[in-house]
């Protein structure tokens, strides 16, 4: 069952001068872990307040748990809970006033719904009399996952909620959507980092407002048309330089301590000749396999190629 | 002989009883891209405080581009670019009024400034854009722009403060090639990511933990060290035990 539909949304801004998001479609399956992997300035955003009913859309249909966002946008708001990109609890109210606040406003208690939230709250209890605004970031973004689930959603949009959180408080969320997921809570995750993507069932990646793709994340990974390969020598850089000098090779990007290319044709074999120029070259220590593309490869794909700058243009920077 | 850059030995900020930076020292070199790592809370954003001139140590010594962090706070500002992802350019200006304010600001003449922004514009692609307010220029063209702007001046060193937060991949690592060219013409870059990626692409990094340099080394070292595959398990081993979790 689709829990949430997008259908041809699209939305712009500045009297239709700007073209925020783009005939999106998508949907998320009941009780699915889903990512809406993008940069900033994709339309992620947009997209989750026209799903929370505070934006309505230029054009196409949305829906929530079977409800239209606009029709129906006051059960919508009852059924879902909403985590924004900006932190936008009260920052002077304390942690446990918080709590206390958005299940009045639901017309709940916190007890009522204790179980769902206690692993969470528990680590952020012994700050219960502090200010929200006094809170270190990941304690605020624990206090914010409460708030939401405070209500018992159907659904959860959690819009970037580990953006610029460290890589420690990034794993403990993770973990924390993957037991929220085993009480059966659909949630739709956004985030501009695409390692994460690996974590959620399936995603959609968005770019200028466009949905690149929507697949599961091997799903995605299996549907890279080309062959890609890895390398490195004892200077990477100047490898960078080299291989991007070569006709025969598509596009060359560093991907942490390796580079990632591909063969403008996967049609002769071309590994050989690229062995014996690195080595004439200079380049000692060389490795280069085929390899597997993350999400990353796959989206630096999807998108526009026309993004490339010249030479010359990052000659003129510096 | 190596030439340094950034030598500090000992650089401490307290606040009352806490130590936000507690006793760090490390050298940087001319032409080096030190990667500046840290939790969240780690006292990062202290320490580069005082490394940029704006704030003094308690205690401890430090010389940036050869002046010293509590005398020479202004020598340190000149000498210096900065750039960060939450604080760059102004949206509300154009184009060149950007690049001719922050020319200004650094005390280039008008001559200089003109003759540099007309080649910086042109071979960007930008001419079109010059006076276009950068608020309307698309994020990569800003960052791009954000980053031509700090080195304007021709700084010996430029401090990179998340850069790349939030951009796309391609963007992200054509800002890499800007770094990488910018690092070989001699400008020593030292920069803050939360991209584990990025780690790979600095000569050397430092991972902070609460208050203290818990680690420093090549990339590779520090994978060997720490029987690690990737800089992401690195953070996470060196960083899983960290007690303050501030911003």
């Amino acid at each position: 069952m689709e829990t949430v539909v997008l259908d041809h949304i699209s939305k712009t801004y500045e009297k239709g001068t700007v073209l925020a998001v783009d005939e999106v479609s998508f949907s998320v399956n009941k009780g699915e872990l889903f990512g809406l992997i993008g940069p900033d300035g994709a339309g992620k955003t947009s997209l989750f307040r026209i799903l929370t009913t505070l934006l309505s859309a230029d054009s196409g249909r949305a829906s929530v748990a079977g409800f239209d966002v606009v029709k129906d946008y006051k059960t919508i708001r009852r059924i879902v809970g909403y985590m924004p990109g900006r932190f936008s609890l009260y920052q002077d109210l304390t942690v446990k006033e918080n709590l206390e606040f958005f299940a009045a406003l639901f017309g709940t208690t916190v007890e009522a719904n204790y179980s769902l939230i206690k692993s969470i709250y528990e680590q952020i209890k012994p700050f219960n009399d502090r200010r929200a605004g006094k809170l270190s970031g990941g304690m605020k973004q624990k206090l914010a996952l409460c708030c939401a689930l405070i209500h018992k959603p159907q659904v959860l949009l959690l819009d970037e909620p580990t953006t610029g959180v460290d890589v420690v408080s990034r794993r403990e969320f993770w973990d924390m959507l993957k037991s929220l997921k085993k009480e059966g809570i659909t949630i739709l995750v956004s985030t501009p980092y695409m390692d994460e993507a690996s974590l959620c069932e399936r995603i959609a990646l968005i770019q200028s407002g466009k949905i690149l793709s929507v697949n599961t994340p091997d799903g995605i990974r299996r549907a890279y048309p080309v062959k890609l390969y890895a390398a490195k020598s004892d200077n990477i850089y100047q490898l960078l330089m080299d291989l991007r000098a070569l006709e025969w090779i598509e596009h060359c990007y560093a991907s942490g301590e390796y580079l990632h290319f591909n063969f403008v044709s996967d049609e002769q074999n071309l590994l050989a000749g690229l062995e014996e120029y690195a080595v004439s070259r200079g380049h000692r220590h060389l490795v280069v396999r085929e390899i597997i593309p993350d999400i990353e490869d796959c989206f630096i794909r999807l998108m526009n190629e026309g993004k490339w700058l010249s030479e010359e243009q990052i000659h003129a920077i510096i | 002989m190596k030439e340094y850059v950034i030598q500090c030995k000992d650089l401490t900020k307290r606040f009352g009883d806490f130590y936000a930076v507690d006793h760090i020292s490390f050298d940087v070199e001319k032409g080096e891209i030190f990667g500046f790592l840290g939790a969240n809370g780690a006292g990062k954003t202290t320490a580069m405080r005082m490394l940029c001139g704006l704030s003094y140590p308690t205690s401890g010594e430090a010389t940036i581009a050869g002046y010293n962090v509590y005398t020479q706070q202004e020598k340190i500002k000149q000498h210096i670019g900065y750039m960060s992802q939450k604080f760059s350019l102004y949206e509300d200006l154009t184009v060149l009024e950007n690049i001719e304010f922050y020319g200004g600001v650094y005390g280039l003449d008008i001559k200089t400034i003109k003759a540099r922004s007309n080649d910086l514009l042109r071979e960007l692609g930008l001419m079109p854009e010059a006076k276009k307010l950068v608020g309307s220029l698309p994020l990569g063209w800003k960052q791009k722009l954000a980053f031509s702007v700090a080195i304007f001046h021709r700084p010996q060193i430029v401090f990179l403060d998340e850069p790349t937060g939030g951009v796309d991949p391609i963007t992200r690592r054509q800002f890499w090639d800007m770094i990488y060219k910018a690092a070989a013409t001699g400008i020593t870059v030292f920069v803050t990511t939360h991209y584990m990626d990025e780690a790979e692409y600095c000569h050397r990094i430092s991972v902070m933990v609460d208050g203290k340099v818990k680690a420093l080394d090549s990339p590779a070292t520090l994978k060997a060290d720490l029987s690690a595959e990737t800089m992401e398990e690195v953070f996470y081993k060196l960083a899983r035990g960290a007690q303050r979790s501030g911003d």
